[in-house]
Formats: C-alpha cells, sequence, structure tokens
C-alpha cells in the first residue's frame, strides 16, 4: 500500500537499540499502549512525518494552516503500539483560534505520554518559542529538529547536542521526506516514555511575585479537581485571563474534561476507522 | 477540609493578576523569546555566503507589487488553459465510448427481450446520468487537481495570500482568507473547514459566506463546456483552446472580484469591524513530490469527488428518465415542469430546462450539465456525436434556442448560485447555527438572479437578445 521507505539502520545492528521493525498501521489504531502527539509550527513537515510512520497519505500541503483538524494513525515500533495524533500547526498555544485550541487542549487533557515537537531546522530560533510553550505543559517532549536536508542545503549546521542540554528534553535531527533519523526518533520517544532518559524541561520562570502567585493558585486548582494534569499551567493561564479556562472552571467542568477528552478520543478512533479519512 | 468553588479561584486569580505589575505577561512572553534566542543561536551555525538564496530572489519576483499579480495571472491561464484543451479531447473520446458501451447495453437488452422500462430505466436514466458525469467530469479534474496540487506543495499558496492582502484588507476580510479561496478552487466544503485559520469569527464568517464564489471543480466543467461550445467557436479553430481558457479565466476573476465586493458589503453590514493583523509565514519552495502530487491529486481529490458525483449522478439521471416518460398533457413531466419554470427562466436569460437542471443538481453541482442534456434529449432520444463540441451546440442552439445571452448567463448562473447540499453542510456544521447556513443560501441565490436578470435586461434593452 505504502510507497514510502523508512530507511532503517543496516550496519552494526543486531545491538543497536535502534534496530526493530517500524509497522505502519495506518488507521487501525482499535487498541494502542501508547498516544503520542505531534505538534509544531505551520509547515514544518508535520503531516509529512506523520504519513512516514503510519503510512497513511493525509495530504500534505506547503502552506501554513493545512491540517485544521486532527488527523490520528497508528504504527508498532519495538513490539509497542503506538497511537500517533497530528495536531494542527501552530506558532503558539496561547491565542484563541480553533486549530490553536484543538492542539492545546489534546495536549493538556489528552495526556499523550510523549509530544514530539517538530521544528523546522532553518527556522530553528521561531520555532523554539512552541518547544517552549510546549514544555510550559507537559514534561514529555522529544524535539524533532526536521528538514535537515533543507538546513545542509542552506548551509545551516544544527547541534543537537546542545539544544538538548539547553532545552533539557532530547532533540533528534530528521528528516522526514526520507526517514533519515526517523529510528532514533522513535527509539527516544521509547526511552523518554520509559523513563530511561530522564527530562528537565527548561521553563522560564518570571518575577519571584509571578511564581508566587503561581504557587498560591496550584494547590487551590489541584484540591479542585484532584488528578487534573498541569495545574501549574492552567495556575499560569488564570492568571493571565485565559476565558476559556476560566470558563472550563466556573462551568465545574474541569474535573470532568479529562473524563470527556478520553472519550472523545475514543470517539474519533471510532470514527476514524469507519470512515478512513477526514 | 475546606471545599474550594471554582469562584474561590478565579476570584484569587483576579486579585493576584491585580497584584502583579501589569507588566508580568509581556516579561514572560519576552523571556521566553529571549530564552528561544539564545538557545538557538547556540545550537545553530549558519554558512553566511549562502544566506541570499535562490528562495529570496524568487520571491522578490513572485510577490513584487509589479511583477505578483500579473505572474499569479499567468499562473491561473496556463493551469486553465491545460485544462481546457486537454479536457476537451479526452471528454469526447469517454464519451463516444460510454455512450457506445450505452448503445450496446441497450440492445442487449432489447434482443434478451427486457421490458422496455427496465431497459429505459437503467440505460437511458441510470446509465446516461454516469456517462455524461464521468465524461464532462473526469478529464479536467484529472488535469486541474494535479496542477493545483503540484503549486500547493511548491509553496506557492502562501505567496498568493501575500499578493491579495492588502485587497482583502481593503474589503474588511481577513488575508488568509486567500487560502480558503485557493481551496474553493477545489472544492466550497473543503474551503469552508479551511476557514478554521482565521482566528477572528467575524472574519472567518465573510470567509465563509463568501467561499461559494470561485467556482469549484463541480462547475469548472460547466464552464469550460459553454466557453468552449459558445465562446470559443466564434473564433477559428486553431485558436479554440486559448479564447476557451481565458473566457473561464474572466468567469474566475469575476467570481473573484464577488468574493471581494461581498467581503466587503458584509463586512460594512451585518458583519461591521476592522481586518486584523496577522503573520504569514512564507514557507521555502520545497520540490513537490510527483508521486505523492498524483497520489493525492488523483486518489484523495478526483477519484473522492467523481465518486461523490457519481452517487448523485445515477439516482438524478434515474428521476429524470422517470419524469421524462410519465406522460403529461401533450408531452412528459419533465417537459411540463421546465415549460412551468420557462417564464421565469426566460427573465433571468435562461430556461425552464436550466433551472430544472438546477433544481434536481442541488446534492451537486456537477451533474446540472448532464441533468440538462438529458431533459433536452427527451426519452432516450440519442443525437448525432453526443460528446462533440458541435454536437451540443447543434442541440442547445438549433434544437432547443439557446443564444450566446443564455450561454453567458449560465456562467454567471453557475458562477453565482447557491452552494451545493454538501457545502450548505458544511457551513452548518462549521458555524453551528441554521441562520447562518440560510444566509448564504439567500446571498448567493438573490445574487445570481439580480445579475442574470440585469445583464438579460441590459441586453434585450440594447437588442443583443
Amino acid at each position: 500500500m505504502t510507497n514510502i521507505k523508512i530507511n532503517l539502520p543496516t550496519e552494526h545492528c543486531e545491538t543497536c537499540p535502534a534496530f526493530t521493525q517500524l509497522e505502519q498501521m495506518g488507521i487501525k489504531v482499535g487498541d494502542f499502549d501508547r498516544v503520542i502527539a505531534l505538534a509544531g509550527n505551520p509547515n514544518t513537515g508535520k503531516s509529512t512525518l506523520f504519513n512516514a510512520l503510519t503510512g497513511l497519505k493525509q495530504h500534505t500541503g506547503n502552506w501554513p494552516g493545512k491540517t485544521v483538524t486532527r488527523a490520528e494513525g497508528g504504527f508498532q515500533f519495538n513490539h509497542v503500539k503506538y497511537k500517533l495524533v497530528d495536531l494542527p500547526g501552530t506558532y503558539s498555544l496561547l491565542s484563541a483560534s480553533q486549530d490553536e485550541e484543538v492542539a492545546r487542549d489534546f495536549i493538556l487533557f489528552g495526556q499523550p505520554s510523549c509530544t514530539i515537537v517538530v521544528t523546522d531546522a532553518t527556522a530553528l530560533e521561531r520555532n523554539l518559542n512552541l518547544v517552549m510553550q510546549v514544555m510550559e505543559i507537559t514534561d514529555k517532549v522529544v524535539v524533532a529538529v526536521n528538514l535537515m536536508d533543507e538546513a545542509r542545503r542552506k548551509g545551516i549546521e544544527v547541534d543537537a547536542r546542545s539544544l538538548a542540554r539547553d532545552l533539557g528534553v532530547p532533540a533528534v535531527p530528521v528528516t522526514a521526506r526520507t526517514g533519515e533519523g526517523i529510528a532514533t526518533l522513535l527509539s527516544t520517544v521509547a526511552e523518554v516514555i520509559e523513563g530511561k532518559i530522564a527530562v528537565k524541561p527548561m521553563r522560564v520562570e518570571g518575577t519571584p511575585e509571578f511564581q508566587k502567585a503561581v504557587n498560591e493558585l496550584v494547590p487551590m486548582i489541584e484540591s479542585m479537581a484532584p488528578g487534573i494534569p498541569n495545574a501549574r499551567w492552567l495556575a499560569i493561564r488564570l492568571l493571565d485571563g485565559d476565558a476559556r479556562v476560566q470558563k472550563a472552571i466556573t462551568s465545574g467542568e474541569l474535573g470532568g474534561i479529562v473524563q470527556r477528552q478520553r472519550q472523545a478520543d475514543a470517539q474519533f478512533s471510532r470514527k476514524m476507522s469507519v470512515e478512513g479519512r477526514q | 477540609m475546606e471545599t474550594i468553588s471554582p469562584n474561590d479561584i478565579l476570584a484569587k486569580a483576579e486579585t493576584l493578576r491585580n497584584s502583579l505589575s501589569t507588566g508580568f505577561r509581556d516579561e514572560i512572553v519576552k523571556s521566553i523569546y529571549s530564552e528561544a534566542e539564545r538557545v538557538a543561536h547556540r545550537a545553530v551555525k549558519t554558512a553566511s555566503d549562502k544566506k541570499y538564496d535562490l528562495d529570496q530572489k524568487i520571491d522578490r519576483l513572485v510577490t513584487s507589487p509589479w511583477t505578483g499579480l500579473p505572474l499569479m495571472l499567468v499562473l491561473l491561464g496556463i493551469i486553465i488553459w491545460l485544462t481546457v484543451s486537454g479536457a476537451n479531447v479526452a471528454s469526447e473520446a469517454i464519451a463516444n465510448l460510454l455512450f457506445g458501451l450505452g448503445d450496446l447495453g441497450r440492445n442487449l437488452f432489447n434482443q434478451i427481450g427486457a421490458p422496455w422500462w427496465i431497459t429505459g430505466f437503467i440505460w437511458d436514466g441510470v446509465y446516461l446520468g454516469l456517462a455524461w458525469v464521468i465524461s464532462v467530469m473526469l478529464p479536467p479534474m484529472a488535469i486541474f487537481f494535479p496542477a493545483f496540487t503540484f503549486l500547493e506543495d511548491l509553496g506557492y499558496l502562501p505567496r498568493v495570500a501575500f499578493n491579495l492582502d492588502w485587497l482583502f484588507k481593503k474589503a474588511g476580510a481577513h488575508g488568509k482568507q486567500s487560502l480558503t479561496m485557493a481551496m474553493g478552487f477545489g472544492c466550497n466544503a473543503a474551503g469552508v473547514v479551511a476557514t478554521r485559520v482565521i482566528d477572528s469569527p467575524r472574519e472567518r464568517l465573510i470567509a465563509i459566506l463568501t467561499n461559494n464564489f470561485v467556482p469549484c471543480n463541480g462547475r469548472f466543467p460547466t464552464l469550460i463546456m459553454l466557453a468552449t461550445v459558445f465562446v470559443a467557436s466564434a473564433f477559428p479553430p486553431a485558436l479554440t483552446s486559448f479564447i476557451a481558457a481565458g473566457t473561464v479565466v474572466g468567469v474566475v476573476l469575476i467570481g473573484v472580484a464577488f468574493t471581494f465586493f461581498m467581503s466587503w458589503l458584509l463586512s460594512r453590514t451585518v458583519l461591521k469591524g476592522e481586518a486584523s493583523a496577522f503573520t504569514l509565514e512564507l514557507p521555502p519552495y520545497r520540490k513537490p513530490n510527483l508521486g505523492r502530487i498524483l497520489y493525492t491529486s488523483i486518489i484523495d481529490r478526483t477519484i473522492f469527488v467523481l465518486w461523490r458525483a457519481m452517487q448523485t449522478a445515477a439516482p438524478a439521471g434515474a428521476i429524470i428518465w422517470i419524469l421524462a416518460n410519465i406522460p403529461y398533457g401533450d408531452a412528459n413531466l419533465a417537459r411540463a415542469i421546465a415549460d412551468w419554470l420557462n417564464p421565469f427562466g426566460l427573465i433571468l436569460g435562461l430556461d425552464g430546462v436550466i433551472l430544472l437542471a438546477y433544481i434536481i443538481a442541488i446534492p451537486a453541482n456537477e451533474i446540472v450539465v448532464p441533468t440538462m442534456m438529458m431533459v433536452y434529449m427527451g426519452a432516450g432520444m440519442m443525437i448525432d456525436g453526443p460528446g462533440t463540441s458541435a454536437g451540443i451546440f447543434d442541440l442547445l442552439v438549433n434544437g432547443n434556442g439557446w443564444t450566446m445571452l443564455t450561454a453567458v448567463n449560465l456562467m454567471l448562473f453557475a458562477l453565482l448560485h447557491n452552494p451545493c447540499a454538501t457545502t450548505i453542510m458544511t457551513i452548518y456544521k462549521e458555524t453551528k447555527s441554521w441562520k447562518w447556513a440560510t444566509v448564504s443560501v439567500v446571498i448567493t441565490l438573490g445574487l445570481a438572479f439580480l445579475v442574470t436578470f440585469l445583464t438579460a435586461s441590459v441586453a434585450r434593452l440594447l437588442g443583443w437578445a
């Protein structure tokens, strides 16, 4: 069915943890062990990476805002089944447009096992803004530095180690179009999920008074909605006067959101496997 | 343990927010940016000599105020010319093949002695509807979609948005509306969904309500056929494809003009407001992946749209056959309905059959031409070479009294009239409001009636028709 080739390593592989069969599972995502979210700025090749991993043919277009809804697909790596959720490309997670809301709600409430932030190696600085915003919401982040081929063509070198050291999360250079680096990306994701790689995301601290305000709000949110993920981020959004988060709190649905999001995900997966396209 | 109510949290957040110095938000955003800059600076090494690369040179040409718009027109012209000239030949070949197969099928049914109504229903109704829709639609789509997808993959669409931004801004609409407008050329329902990239609800509504003014692929075949058969036939054969393509480009430009006009009107009346600013990234040009373009455009777009058209064409063919075979007065029911609609049609410079075809084609605009042809041809009456331009010209002009006015007004009507059922449903889903779905129908249909009425009246006053 597929014409995408993933270049898996061919030498010295027996002992290499990356040596494995990637099995593209398309939309058959009935049961899966882990959920991975794909976030990133528009036009960084998220959909290309999504297609390469799942074997699906989500349309990739070279214009920002192509993916406005979530797409889901599955793949198997090292005998673990993953569900991959392709989020709309966004520059930030702050404003209220629908595509940003879809992305942000999923990272926040969908509780993916890991979020891959796809970045454009040729425009890393701008892309890092979103990386840092995602890291505000979740710890389990792997940065995929995509479009390495384009960067090389333009004479741009990216030091992934320096990037990872500064960000506190792994950074893997890839070229989704050719499959370069994808095996490493997947094994890195697996290791982050399994806790073999410790992540310590860099977070902007803000002023001491801001820190204090956040620390006062967090316990209140946690006691109102026990088990809520990312109370810190919610507190920051409340301080920022985010209308949607305020609404979620007043309507008393905050606790229910986690539940609802899971139901919606289940429904969405069912729908996908019935319709097979968006 | 004391329980904390939601309002406590909000009140607390409010107090804390007020206690913070006003700039705390900017402070955080600023430190995110400066951290990002610092991290990126450490990780990225750029060879300086390659800084001004080809992309920028091309962009200077493609997005310049002087060359940008003409270049866009040339590209649009090339795509439509490829579509028109290629589709013409292929449509004729497919029509000959499919109508030939239909004759074979009909003869076979006659030989085995099937009742006339079974033979008629299947071969002159359902099959004929399918044969028409495939021969009229498949070739233009199979050329237009790959060409469009090629430009999309190349990275040209954001440049279009860049070039048209000032016009949309003048109209009080969002610059990204040019992206959704471009998607509308493929399918208006897809264009309506694409408006999700527009943040402001007001500007998004404008983009949704005006998306229908660019002809989708379901309507292109109608325009192409009319441009080829009527406009271009008045010129020497060597020029046919250029004249036809030029005509279609003209119609598209009229549609774009209406998009601007309606956006302007809406943003001055019911959807008042200023155009919001936005950042638009011009992505690097990328070498399009030919295999993927073909897959996307042929499987995801062409076959998908054609399949949808066939699903409506088959029942529509059946309905027309039934209507054409129920005796009513001297003729049949289809004729009777068409005759009843005729006075109204004539006022608009159209006729009753055209209006009947549009009513039957509400589920999908693709089947307007096939429906029209089948009603004109009546119950099973065939003309010579039904797929050729000459055959169609003969049927319409000599057989049914069409004039140039009919052709021009049908093109205008095809451009402006109401969205297909799928698009209306999509508008409802996206706006969650029957009101806006209804408004979209009222605006477009009202405008279509108004414009065709005006052109017909002017043409008659001046003695052209």
